[in-house]
């Protein structure tokens, strides 16, 4: 079958690997707030220049994750336009002071503030992204599950995503098989009919996919039924793995980065660092 | 006599959802260490018996019961499905909807997870299984890096991780080519052995699963059990037709020669057979007397042509590799070999959906490679194996004439052409019926009218027959001869060996992206090596013929199969 991936697990040997799913999934949710909550421009440059330290030890290259850092990319750009389009003078206020560079039209200039509120929205940006992907494109997606029960998620929920990565593949295959044959009667879908033909012939191809995936949905839960998911409140887990020494160390630093990054921020009473007092 | 594990008495079921019972006055005991095959039709009710016994009834499927169900003793509308998963283990006739783990070791572990067995001792378990069923050197792999049969084993060990008293299999072979299909029936055999579980199987192919010793046959027909006996006297008897099952094909050899089938002949397997003197002479006669069925071909020209193609979905791998030959105008042809071994691959090259790396691929001598697929769906149709992936309309006659939608012809023209075409697949009387009415083969009829309708000269076939029982595989299979003699050339792709034996006279066989042979469909048969290296097995007639000292069992199966074809126009006439 043609390879769809666009991202997935991809099996490097390197210590971001090793690690348990359990202290990435930590690590990640501590990364995340830290980078969420903080608009402090030196917080954030440490954190890029760390998580670029840790993309080259986890041995993941840039053109393994390029689609989807292309997307990224896109969105960041989509959210700076329009936020600069709907409060063009944000800076302004946060910074409470205005040096205009040079004005565009209207209500619209560009202020050294506005630049620079922008910058910390990219900086923020650019230090969650890459972690994500990490987290994604280094764990195993066996361990997605556990992780996840082990932080507290119930079971149910978390084997969810553990079914969700096991079904796509077939589910895609299925499109692709059921998509080719509606072509061959003459559903196109390339791109050469209006719009609105096009609609209509999509609903060709997810009629019957909707109904094998409703199939397989049945097959599926029998099958976990028969074999006795849900009949305790807790289960084990085959692939859950034990913290390591490295675990606990990984944690620990992104505890103390959150720590350090909150603490840093709010020592001058608000999130914002202000360079233009 | 011991207790027995399962027992229905006078025990009757319908679902919620229908009208009237699906189950009536079933009476059964199964006893622990037995193995007990669940025959009949589809539609028999020979799974709802399965889903009685696992528990899905009233668990996932509720309804109405009558009279008396114990399994193990426990009342299952009592109990909970989990406490009855721990005495009944079931394999899915799906098994890839039952892999449920992203890995072997992760789905073979399910069931201990859920019970909260600590990792330790969960791993130990999962590895002697797995050794059971001789897959522990697959624990890291991922479901669509195995096989058909290797999917199996996991699923086998998956349910025999609880230590179940019973194993329930439905429909074990519906998926598998014709060697894996024997392995499973030998793996069961090896399991039940070791663990001394009660073994039941649910299954239509009855000489498939007789390939090992079965002690009891349950036939079921129109949810009643019409027979439950033991294997020998049940083969003595010649009702399995009436209840649209395929006897043994060597047993309706014998009773064509005039061999009246008894227990002493040890009917329940071809090579254990006790044949007479006597009885291989008649045999031997009735072949001497069909001399001259079964005609010869004319000459004709190619209308499909594959020179030289090599393809792979990913430049590492190569799928198919320099494959050649050609189809001649109004052929019958099939396409044999294991599960991966290229032949949907090919068909998806000849359709057009995929493009080869190398080689191409001519039309009646014209070079398709240009070809859009939608060019080439008006000369050459393609069928899924299964219609629910192509049926996209609501109603009969909107689905077949959807191909027509897209080109310019008038409504009069299309008009005219459905109905030519619903005349044809027998269709006609339900044009304005809705599509989920139909039966299963209907349904099957309605996707290849939908692509009829575009006038294909080719149409190819993704096991047309799969998992349908002998009323229904004879009712397709009969449509699409008729297809063929209004001179449609015909590509099937199969894994039933006696359906190329006895509709196609040709057999391509594929292993491995290799062409391996392109011969007759009896000759196929005849070559141990081809059989084995292509994941084939020879039919049971073979052996028969073998064994009365016949030694063409090429000519003995045309002749059978000849000779079974006028049986049945004499019958129906």
């Amino acid at each position: 079958m043609a390879r769809i991936a666009i991202l997935n697990y991809i099996r490097r040997p390197s210590p971001v690997h090793e690690l348990t799913g359990t202290a990435k999934l930590i690590f990640f949710i501590a990364w995340s707030v830290a980078a969420m909550v903080t608009f402090d421009t030196r917080v954030l440059v440490c954190m890029l220049l760390i998580g670029a330290v840790i993309f080259r030890i986890s041995q993941i290259r840039i053109r393994d994750i390029s689609v989807v850092l292309g997307l990224a990319a896109v969105f960041l750009l989509l959210n700076n336009l329009f936020i600069y389009l709907f409060t063009p003078e944000y800076g302004v206020e946060v910074y409470a002071s205005r040096d205009v560079l040079f004005p565009i039209v209207g209500r619209y200039t560009v202020t050294a503030q506005q630049l620079f509120y922008h910058l910390n929205i990219t900086l923020k940006v650019v230090c969650v992204v890459p972690i994500a992907l990490l987290f994604i494109a280094c764990t195993d997606p066996s361990e997605f599950a556990s992780s996840l029960a082990r932080i507290g998620v119930s079971y149910r929920a978390g084997y969810a995503v553990s079914l969700a990565l096991r079904y796509i593949p077939d589910v895609q295959r299925e499109y692709r098989n059921i998509s080719q044959a509606q072509q061959a009667r003459g559903i196109d879908l390339s791109g050469k009919d209006k719009l609105f033909t096009r609609l209509k012939n999509s609903v060709a191809i997810l009629l019957p996919l909707i109904m094998s995936s409703i199939n397989r949905i049945e097959v599926v839960s029998n099958a976990m039924e028969l074999r006795g998911f849900g009949k305790e409140k807790k289960r084990t887990w085959y692939m859950q793995r034990k913290l390591q020494r490295n675990d606990w160390l990984a944690i620990g630093f992104a505890i103390a980065v959150l720590a350090v990054g909150l603490a840093v921020t709010f020592s001058n009473g608000s999130r914002y660092y202000n360079p233009f007092v | 006599m011991a207790q027995p594990i399962i027992s229905f008495k006078d025990y009757g079921f319908q679902y919620r959802a229908q009208a009237s019972p699906t189950l009536h006055h079933i009476n059964l005991d199964i006893y622990p260490g037995e193995k007990v095959l669940i025959a009949g039709a589809s539609g028999s009710g020979k799974s709802t018996i399965g889903s009685c016994i696992n528990g899905l009834i009233p668990y996932a499927y509720p309804g109405e019961n009558t009279g008396q169900l114990l399994v193990g003793g426990k009342d299952p509308k009592k109990e909970s499905i989990f406490t009855l998963s721990q005495i009944v283990g079931t394999v899915l006739q799906d098994t890839d909807g039952q892999f449920i783990g992203l890995t072997v070791g992760e789905d073979i572990a399910f069931a201990l997870e859920n019970d909260c067995v600590p990792q330790d001792e969960m791993k130990l378990t999962v590895e002697e299984t797995a050794k059971l069923v001789d897959i522990d050197h697959h624990l890291e792999y991922a479901p669509h890096e195995l096989s058909g049969g290797q999917k199996q084993r996991v699923s086998l060990a998956g349910v025999m991780v609880e230590n179940v008293k019973v194993l329930l299999f439905d429909e074990p072979l519906a998926n598998l080519d014709p060697a894996a299909g024997r392995t499973t029936i030998e793996l069961i055999d090896e399991v039940q052995e070791r663990t001394g579980a009660a073994v039941i199987i649910i299954e239509h192919r009855l000489e498939d699963v007789l390939w090992r010793k079965v002690d009891r046959i349950v036939l079921m027909d129109e949810g009643r059990i019409v027979a439950d006996m033991p294997t020998k006297a049940f083969l003595t008897d010649t009702m399995l037709l009436e209840h649209g099952i395929r006897e043994p094909l060597y047993l309706t050899a014998l009773r064509y020669a005039g061999v009246p089938i008894r227990e002493e002949l040890e009917p329940q397997h071809v090579e254990s057979l006790r044949l007479s003197g006597e009885h291989k002479e008649q045999v031997r006669a009735w072949y001497r007397d069909n001399e001259g069925r079964g005609g010869a071909d004319a000459q004709r020209r190619d209308i499909l042509s594959v020179e030289n193609v090599s393809f792979g979905y990913t430049p590492e791998v190569q799928n198919l590799k320099n494959v050649s030959f050609s189809i001649k105008e109004g052929e019958m042809v099939s396409i044999v070999g294991k599960n991966g071994a290229g032949k949907s691959t090919l068909a998806k090259l000849v359709c057009g959906f995929e493009k080869p790396t190398s080689g191409r691929i001519c039309l009646a001598g014209r070079d398709l490679s240009d070809d859009t697929i939608k060019e080439r769906a008006s000369q050459i149709g393609y069928v899924m194996q299964n219609p629910n992936q192509m049926i996209s309309k609501p109603l009969i006659w909107d689905e077949v004439e959807m191909a027509l939608l897209a080109g310019n012809m008038s409504v009069e023209e299309r008009k005219e052409r459905v109905e030519e075409t619903l005349k044809i697949c027998g269709l006609y009387p339900f044009r304005k019926w809705p599509v989920s009415a139909l039966s299963y083969g209907q349904k099957k009829r309605v996707t290849i009218a939908g692509i009829l309708v575009q006038q294909p000269r080719i149409i190819i076939l993704d096991e047309p027959t799969a998992g349908q029982d002998y009323h229904h595989y004879t009712e397709i299979m009969e449509f699409l001869k008729g297809l063929n003699e209004q001179g449609f050339t015909i590509i099937m792709i199969t894994h039933d060996m006696h359906l190329m034996l006895e509709y196609t006279p040709r057999a391509i066989v594929f292993s491995e992206g290799e062409l391996l042979a392109d011969t007759t469909a009896a000759h196929v048969l005849n070559d141990p090596a081809l059989v084995q290296r292509a994941n084939l097995k020879e039919t049971s007639l073979y052996t028969l013929s073998m064994s009365c000292g016949i030694e063409n069992p090429q000519e003995f199966t045309k002749r059978f199969i000849a000779y079974e074809e006028a049986h049945r126009k004499g019958q129906e006439g």
